[in-house]
């Protein structure tokens, strides 16, 4: 790692270890775990290429199994919220088992549709979920023996789990798997040719997503002690495509600061005005117009530097001849 | 290690539209076979069927005797079938290098590894170098695929089939929109590579067709019109109406 890069991650973790000082530890520990919510989607995304308008069905699914373990069996954290993440994989199994076998705008139409599904069932299923009222006391309980009701101890135990959540996410990006699914977004006839089972990997790349986001789910419950039906509607959708075009897709770090700069515009603004929404969307359509890439892949491409597996947008179809 | 390739009745419909109608063709092991014809005569959906893109309506191709029409195209080029796109598909944003390490890691289950680091990779790259120098793209291993000229493109289009050590070779028009340099480069190449293979070629180019096909199948829309040595089909007087007349 060049010297530069070193010490661009010491500030970032730095920045890290001292946010609790400058926000809420909260919100904070928000920004976290919306950021490995984008860091998932954009594994879909920026990697392999495919754009889910139904990513909250999986996010909302880890907060309301990490709510239930840890109000009705007291399960300490982080074993809720990984048990979120389980859940959500397997959730994301028979979903994008189905969806994938379309592409593009199709694909994501499904996704909604599926989300919307799931949306509709938290509602019903007012035993489990609350339905309108939602899971409200969910302990911040223990990790480990130490006490996390303390938002800032709850910030530093839920850096750690990030952490190492994003640390599999990019260890993703750059092993055989993640070069596969860049081929396979480059050319999907070429890849079925060579011998890729290519539905195969992109439901893996979706499962693996769906499960991160449901950790993130998990994580974020803990952290608000309540979970409603936002969790599962689709502007959470919409808001995680958001985060990771604003940030940059397909970058490390672009999912990561989209996340940050969302959440801290919504709160910024949400003190003196209810239409954060409306701000947050003009700067959006400001920096997509400006910067195609996103801020963080803008910055890499001036600063010269490759990401790993060239993003960007995925290619065009190819015409076969004739295509099944 | 060769594979005979059968093609039985085989008819392709689209809503009505037969653009393969009873097509019967055997290539025994190690043959090389043209596949010739006017534009619109089933060449490239014949190919679809063989490499499993498309089903047949009717009729069965067999590798080997056994049934591999319906496979999807992954399972049919694991066994052994590698196929060569009539125009350039490679991956345009991965190195040249790349793009032959893909190729050469489908054979194992290392794809699946998500995680473990992509230096695992490193291992193929004496392979992938050689394969490179075979097909003479040595020189810019580590250029972007879609930085390439047209020729060299079709190089790695090449060099990809290549890589799947395969017994049996679809080629899809390798020689389209070559220099005549070049055309006779490639020629020797699938000459080289063709030895113990069983080889499927559709050209239009009636030169290289008559300087590597052992056999020659004539489509005319989606039917057989005729099947024989190049010096037959050139005397045959339905081929010539129909084809060779026209042609280079």
């Amino acid at each position: 790692m060049t010297a530069r890069r070193r010490i661009g991650w010491s500030l970032l973790g730095a920045a890290a270890l001292v946010l609790p000082l400058v926000v809420y530890p909260v919100l904070g520990a928000d920004i976290l775990a919306w950021a490995l919510f984008a860091a998932a989607f954009d594994l879909l995304l920026g990697h392999t290429g495919l754009l889910s308008f139904g990513h909250a069905a999986y996010f909302g699914c880890g907060a309301y199994v990490a709510a239930l373990l840890a109000t009705r069996l007291q399960a300490p954290f982080p074993l809720n919220a990984l048990a979120g993440g389980v859940a959500a994989g397997i959730l994301s199994l028979p979903l994008m088992g189905l969806s994938i076998r379309r592409k593009g705008i199709y694909f994501a139409m499904i996704t909604l549709a599926f989300a919307q599904m799931v949306y509709y069932i938290a509602n019903q299923w007012r035993g489990v979920t609350g339905g309108e009222n939602g899971i409200t006391g969910v302990p911040r309980g223990h990790a480990f023996g130490v006490s996390l009701v303390s938002s800032t101890v709850f910030y530093y135990a839920t850096l750690v789990l990030v952490t190492l959540a994003l640390l599999l996410c990019w260890r993703i990006v750059r092993s055989p798997f993640g070069r596969i699914l860049v081929a396979i977004r480059e050319n999907e006839a070429r890849a079925q040719s060579l011998g890729y089972a290519v539905g195969r990997y992109k439901l893996i790349a979706a499962m693996l997503s769906g499960a991160l986001a449901g950790l993130a789910g998990g994580i974020w419950v803990i952290n608000h002690g309540f979970v409603g039906l936002d969790a599962v509607h689709w502007s959470t959708s919409g808001t995680v495509v958001i985060m990771t075009l604003l940030g940059g897709m397909g970058t490390r770090l672009g999912p990561v600061v989209g996340a940050a700069l969302v959440i801290a515009l919504r709160d910024a603004i949400s003190a003196w005005t209810d239409a954060w929404g409306v701000v947050t969307g003009i700067i959006f359509i400001a920096v997509i117009l400006a910067f195609r890439r996103g801020i963080v892949g803008t910055l890499e491409g001036a600063l010269g530097r490759r990401a790993a597996p060239a993003p960007a947008v995925p290619a065009p179809e190819r015409p076969l001849g004739t295509i099944r | 290690m060769a594979a005979t390739l059968e093609v039985r009745g085989l008819t392709r419909e689209f809503r009505g539209f037969r653009a393969l109608n009873g097509v019967n063709l055997r290539v025994d092991e190690g043959v090389i076979h043209g596949v010739i014809g006017p534009n619109g005569a089933g060449k490239t959906t014949l190919f679809n069927v063989l490499s499993g893109f498309l089903k047949p309506t009717q009729g069965q191709v067999l590798l080997n005797g056994r049934v591999i029409s319906g496979l999807p195209p992954h399972e049919i080029a694991r066994l052994g079938v590698a196929r060569s796109f009539q125009i350039s598909s490679v991956f345009p944003h991965m190195t040249v290098l790349d793009n032959i390490r893909v190729a050469l890691s489908a054979r194992t289950s290392l794809g699946y590894a998500f995680w473990r680091s992509d230096r695992i990779l490193d291992r193929f790259r004496g392979e992938a170098e050689e394969l490179l120098a075979a097909v003479g793209l040595a020189p810019v291993a580590g250029r972007e695929a879609a930085t390439l000229g047209y020729g060299q493109k079709r190089a790695l289009e090449i060099g990809l089939t290549l890589a799947l050590r395969p017994n049996v070779l679809l080629l899809d028009e390798p020689t389209a929109g070559l220099s005549a340099h070049d055309v006779a480069r490639v020629v020797e190449s699938i000459r080289r590579v063709a030895a113990g293979r069983t080889v499927v070629l559709v050209e239009h180019n009636m030169g290289v067709v008559a300087a590597l096909s052992h056999r020659i199948t004539v489509l005319q829309r989606g039917r057989v019109l005729a099947e024989g040595t190049y010096a037959e089909l050139r005397a045959d007087p339905a081929v010539i109406e129909a084809y060779l007349g026209g042609a280079a």
